[in-house]
């Protein structure tokens, strides 16, 4: 029935959240992508959006990371100062560098958060140069570091992700991602393009680094599997509205809406 | 009264909106209590929603009304209504949940699945696997599988697992679905030795079982859940 849950919600001392979506809207044209979304993610917090392809989770994910403008609405933010600060205001300068900083983004195709032709090394690297590391053994000792807790060979370090298999490739995006110690991470669909035993390692592999580095997430998957392993609340998304929201067990295990139900009821039996 | 699970005018029912909004009651002013140091044992025949209350006091199931009351670090919080991040904490330091199966989390060791609640709620790994050591040893589960997942276990050893994931917190509330199903004697007495030993920690319990015997021997109260029958 119930993962006792590791995370530790309310040692993390803080009631105040530190992401809250406002009404976010987003129309393209004629068509309403997304309608009038607002929730509030906590510390350690494990949010799953749920839905089927075109229901707006992705038009979603990519407004609260602040890649898309919202048609309405807002994103607020509070940064590592503890100033809560709205996504729009943020220059193209600040916004790279909380993304480079405090937030995570692990893409479902891990070309497009790796550079390919560069070694694993510099992957990891890369983002500790960009936020101000310079010194080269140092660099290379964390990076190694990094790639031992994803569970890649160190032997490997030297070599470019392009002759990686993809479970790999995946792993070494979440420890490029993570280097920096975010503090939230946005994930669209981590999992979607391996293998099914793959996937298991690396959710496995997620959930623990989630509850050991105390990370909020906010993850984007159409597997519900996935969102209930992982999840503390989940959102389902339908016609880019939210239609039913809580705690994840609760959702999937008593889900209220049509749309849920049929959702929840077309996991094939473990 | 310092009740520590306090259900009031429960009641439950199932939409079935894949088979055309079948609506389907499940129980109705659902109303007991639990003191501290205390077992409830819930009777009725199978259907007629002891399961289901039990999840009603997890969290798991919503309630449409009525209120399920837990004293929770001193003060009583609505379970109907709270908010996700508030069930989520009270499961951590206030309610625990033994099942019949174990979810076993791929890949961790026995050892470590059991020690977890007391690691999340701040003991000392070496402390807490300690404990979990003496529990899995109190249940048969021999030195040498400690290692190992339990995901490869028999299913008598993973209820064992389970029983004792379930029982080594210090959690003030506990519920019990079925804790005993497929266990043999010696392991049943045990499960028992260890009801015995969480009443007079002054634990508040509420069980599903279906075996006679143990019934009696670690009831202090039956509820019969068919008076909250829904009708149909």
């Amino acid at each position: 029935m119930v993962d006792q849950d590791l995370a530790d919600l309310d040692t993390l001392g803080s009631d105040q959240p530190l992401l809250v979506a406002q009404s976010l809207s987003k129309s393209f044209g004629r068509i309403a992508a997304c309608r009038d979304v607002s929730f509030a993610l906590y510390p350690g917090e494990v949010l799953a959006i749920v839905g089927e392809s075109g229901s707006g989770k992705s038009t979603l994910l990519q407004m609260l990371s602040g890649q898309l403008a919202p048609s309405a609405g807002h994103v607020s933010y509070r940064m590592r100062d503890g100033v809560t600060r709205d996504l729009t205001t943020l220059g193209e300068a600040e916004r790279r560098f909380l993304f480079r900083t405090d937030w995570g983004f692990v893409h479902q195709d891990p070309a497009q958060g790796l550079r390919m032709a560069v070694s694993a090394g510099a992957n990891v690297g890369e983002r500790l140069m960009a936020v101000g590391w310079n010194h080269y053994g140092r660099i290379r000792e964390t990076a190694s570091d990094w790639l031992t807790r994803v569970e890649i060979d160190v032997a490997r370090i030297d070599d470019a992700p392009r002759t990686y298999s993809g479970g790999m490739r995946q792993r070494l995006q979440i420890a490029r991602n993570l280097v920096t110690e975010p503090r939230l991470v946005f994930m669209d669909e981590p999992t979607g393009g391996l293998d099914v035993s793959v996937q298991a390692r690396l959710l496995d592999l997620v959930r623990s680094l989630v509850a050991e580095l105390h990370l909020a997430v906010i993850i984007v998957t159409h597997d519900l599997a996935v969102a209930r392993l992982l999840s503390h609340r989940v959102m389902v998304m339908k016609g880019g509205r939210v239609i039913e929201t809580g705690l994840t067990d609760q959702v999937l295990d008593d889900p209220r809406e049509p749309y849920t139900q049929l959702l929840v009821s077309s996991i094939l039996p473990p | 009264m310092t009740a520590m699970i306090d259900v009031a005018d429960a009641r439950k029912t199932f939409t079935m909106h894949l088979q055309g909004g079948i609506e389907l009651p499940v129980v109705r002013g659902v109303t007991f209590h639990v003191n501290p140091g205390e077992c409830v044992v819930l009777s009725g025949p199978s259907g007629a929603g002891k399961s289901s209350i039990l999840k009603m006091i997890f969290g798991n199931y919503r309630c449409d009304s009525g209120r399920i009351g837990i004293r929770h670090r001193g003060t009583v919080v609505d379970l109907a209504t709270a908010e996700p991040r508030q069930v989520l904490n009270i499961r951590r330091s206030t309610i625990g949940y033994v099942s019949q199966f174990l979810r076993a989390v791929p890949r961790v060791a026995t050892i470590d699945v059991v020690a977890e609640p007391l690691i999340v709620n701040g003991l000392a790994r070496p402390d807490a696997q300690h404990r979990a050591g003496a529990l899995l040893h109190r249940l048969s589960i021999p030195e040498r599988l400690w290692q190992l997942p339990p995901a490869t276990f028999s299913g008598g050893e993973q209820q064992r697992v389970n029983i004792a994931r379930g029982f080594i917190s210090d959690l003030p509330v506990l519920l019990l679905d079925e804790p005993t199903a497929s266990l043999d004697a010696a392991n049943r007495a045990v499960v028992v030795e260890l009801v015995a030993e969480k009443k007079r920690q002054g634990v508040a319990m509420v069980a599903i079982v279906h075996d006679d015997e143990i019934r009696h021997l670690i009831a202090d109260r039956i509820v019969d859940v068919t008076s909250f029958a829904a009708a149909a």
